[in-house]
């Protein structure tokens, strides 16, 4: 990809390895994301799709810098184009990046739900105000505050999570599955928050498996398999249907829709210690060809968008 | 609301320590006529000789020909009659033995528990929080060492270095020997106390260091520190908002658990440095076949270690959240 301006976060063949014991001793790199890119920009939301176990919460990780120790990166990060030194990326954790984890078990079990919103340091109980509106937003009674995180429902959970990002003056939010568990209505206003985010000029990295309610608020599509993305279009693409888009598993994606016909597709995505060794996508993939098997193909620009197949037209 | 709740709190652990009393009792009785152990003995050699018919004369006055249900019932209901019996081996009450015996345990007990917990809590977040550097690499050994080591030997080593060696202690007793007991100084108990309390406390406080350490290291690897750290906390802060918060209850917890281990770490320390308290008295009883005084200590003992339990559990009630408003909401 060729960089023509300056994106707020730019993320370019990110791989991430993790050291562990196989048998005995023999110790075994595990990929887990492998030669990813993807960049965001200031006023859009780009939703990074795909199914469970394809590293989309350690895209976040990685991006925070809060990788267990075991973990290697490879590949360039930039966040308003420096370089993310470990260094510069505690300066930006909680401050310039705010992260909306996944799930309950990210907050403390033993301190008052309002505490931790509001976060640590001097100025939080400033931000008293600010709570009581988002909460409000939110459809969070103001008692929840007060209340210990067992005593919240899952979906409950999910709204005080991004409630925590909302709060702090963050320039990019990374939502790590914001929604699932909430109410129809809650998730949309979730998502109508990071909207109004995103319009206010900030950039939002939205990692979601529901692709239906990510293309009615985000701009971008990331599709994410098996560890690195397949392909980027723009949620328009999504939209008007399966000619528009390039990968043969995005298209796959539209058809197992509901409403596009529901149609699953057949076999799993590989576990991320037994990868394919070429196209990540070929095992599944009908279009699959002898170079298919032996080479991964390049990301490379297509109609608009990008692409990780030799044979998308 | 509050009044219901203490109410029924209070008469869950008076049905429980009434059971457990009674469960101990049968048990200890048990054990002691099974033994080997003979009080009739031990009376005869205190008073001097006697002819056979006057011994079996005080078997049968003393009941030892009953049957065993019998006696039980019989030593029961003195029990409840607030009658424990007369010390063989001090010729007293057992219950004021235990009374004056207690006082020097307790005094010896409370700073061991009191050194150990701070101690060990310190030293457990010093080493959880550095984990598998120098600091915590050498504290650790260090831990591991002395939970591995014999009490009654450490007891020893303390006595050979301090006592003897240095001469800064005393080499036993829990005052000087030749003052009259009227006469003894605070001081100089606190004197004689020093070292079996450390020896005591050496013993337990290596354990609530591991324990601390884990559990620190359980928390500040949990997805809520992960979190803060995300949120831009600094290692302090995290220290501060969520470990301490977090490893509080478990340390506490075993802290009040531990009164077992020390009541029985309290008999070797106490044999070894010959302080005059509840530990000595109870092997004192045991090699001398007192057995009125025996069942007495036994049965405090429980009530001890049950006490601990129960506050521990009682605490949890009343500082984890959790607990707490599930109580409320009962």
């Amino acid at each position: 990809m060729v960089c023509k301006h300056e994106h707020l976060l730019d993320v370019q063949n990110l791989s991430v390895s993790f050291k562990m014991y196989d048998r005995g001793l023999v110790q075994k790199e595990l990929k887990v994301i492998s030669d990813l890119s993807v960049s965001v920009d200031r006023g859009e939301i780009l939703a990074v799709v795909g199914s469970s176990g394809s590293g989309k919460s350690l895209l976040a990780h990685a991006i925070m810098g809060i990788l267990p120790e075991n973990a290697a990166i490879q590949g360039a990060m930039k966040y308003q184009g420096e370089d993310m030194t470990p260094e510069y990326q505690e300066k930006l954790r909680g401050r310039q990046i705010a992260l909306v984890p996944q799930s309950v078990t990210y907050l403390d079990p033993l301190m008052r739900v309002e505490k931790q919103v509001l976060g640590a340091g001097k100025d939080a109980k400033k931000k008293i105000p600010a709570l009581k509106g988002i909460f409000n937003r939110l459809e969070l009674d103001e008692s929840v505050g007060k209340q210990y995180p067992y005593q919240l429902s899952g979906g409950m959970a999910r709204r005080v999570l991004v409630s925590t990002a909302v709060i702090g003056d963050a320039e990019l939010v990374i939502a790590d599955e914001p929604t699932p568990g909430m109410q129809t209505g809650q998730a949309i206003e979730a998502l109508r928050i990071f909207r109004e985010l995103a319009d206010e000029g900030k950039g939002v990295l939205l990692i979601t498996h529901d692709i239906d309610l990510a293309l009615n608020f985000a701009d971008k599509i990331a599709v994410f398999y098996a560890g690195t993305t397949l392909e980027l279009a723009s949620s328009g693409d999504f939209l008007s249907g399966e000619e528009s888009l390039r990968h043969p598993y995005s298209k796959a994606l539209w058809r197992a829709m509901p409403q596009n016909g529901f149609e699953p597709l057949d076999g799993f995505q590989p576990f991320s210690g037994s990868l394919p060794s070429g196209c990540l996508f070929s095992p599944r993939c009908s279009m699959c060809e002898k170079q298919c098997r032996q080479k991964i193909p390049e990301m490379r620009e297509l109609r608009g968008g990008f692409v990780r197949c030799f044979h998308a037209t | 609301m509050i009044v219901k709740r203490i109410t029924n709190v209070f008469f869950r652990y008076a049905l429980r320590v009434i059971t457990l009393l009674f469960a101990v009792s049968v048990i200890g009785f048990t054990l002691v006529s099974l033994s080997p152990v003979d009080p009739v003995q031990q009376y005869v050699l205190s008073v001097g000789s006697v002819s056979p018919e006057q011994r079996a004369e005080l078997e049968d006055y003393w009941g030892l020909n009953d049957p065993p249900v019998e006696r039980f019932e019989n030593c029961l209901s003195a029990i409840l009659h607030g009658d424990f019996g007369t010390s063989l081996l001090y010729r007293r009450p057992v219950i004021d033995v235990i009374r004056e015996k207690f006082a020097n345990t307790f005094a010896l007990m409370l700073c061991a528990w009191v050194f150990s917990g701070v101690i060990g809590f310190i030293l457990g977040c010093v080493m959880g929080a550095n984990r598998d550097r120098a600091a915590d690499k050498i504290l650790k050994r260090i831990c591991l060492l002395l939970c591995s080591v014999p009490t009654f030997w450490l007891g020893l080593l303390l006595l050979l270095l301090f006592s003897v060696w240095l001469g800064w202690f005393p080499i036993g007793f829990s005052s000087p020997i030749g003052v009259m007991n009227s006469d003894v100084t605070i001081w100089q108990q606190i004197h004689h106390l020093i070292l079996p309390a450390l020896t005591l406390s050496l013993l337990s406080f290596a354990n609530v260091a591991l324990h601390t350490r884990q559990k620190l290291i359980d928390v500040l690897e949990s997805d809520y520190v992960l979190f803060a750290k995300a949120r831009g906390e600094s290692k302090r802060q995290i220290m501060k908002r969520h470990g301490y918060r977090n490893i509080i209850m478990p340390a506490l917890t075993l802290q009040f658990a531990s009164f077992a281990e020390l009541f029985g770490g309290s008999v070797l320390a106490e044999n070894v440095f010959s302080y005059p308290g509840l530990g000595s008295a109870v092997s004192a009883a045991g090699l001398n076949s007192d057995v009125p005084l025996l069942l007495g200590i036994t049965l405090f003992s429980a009530l001890f270690v049950f006490t601990g339990n129960m506050i521990a559990n009682l605490l949890y009630g009343a500082i984890d959240p959790q607990i707490k408003e599930s109580y409320a909401n009962e």
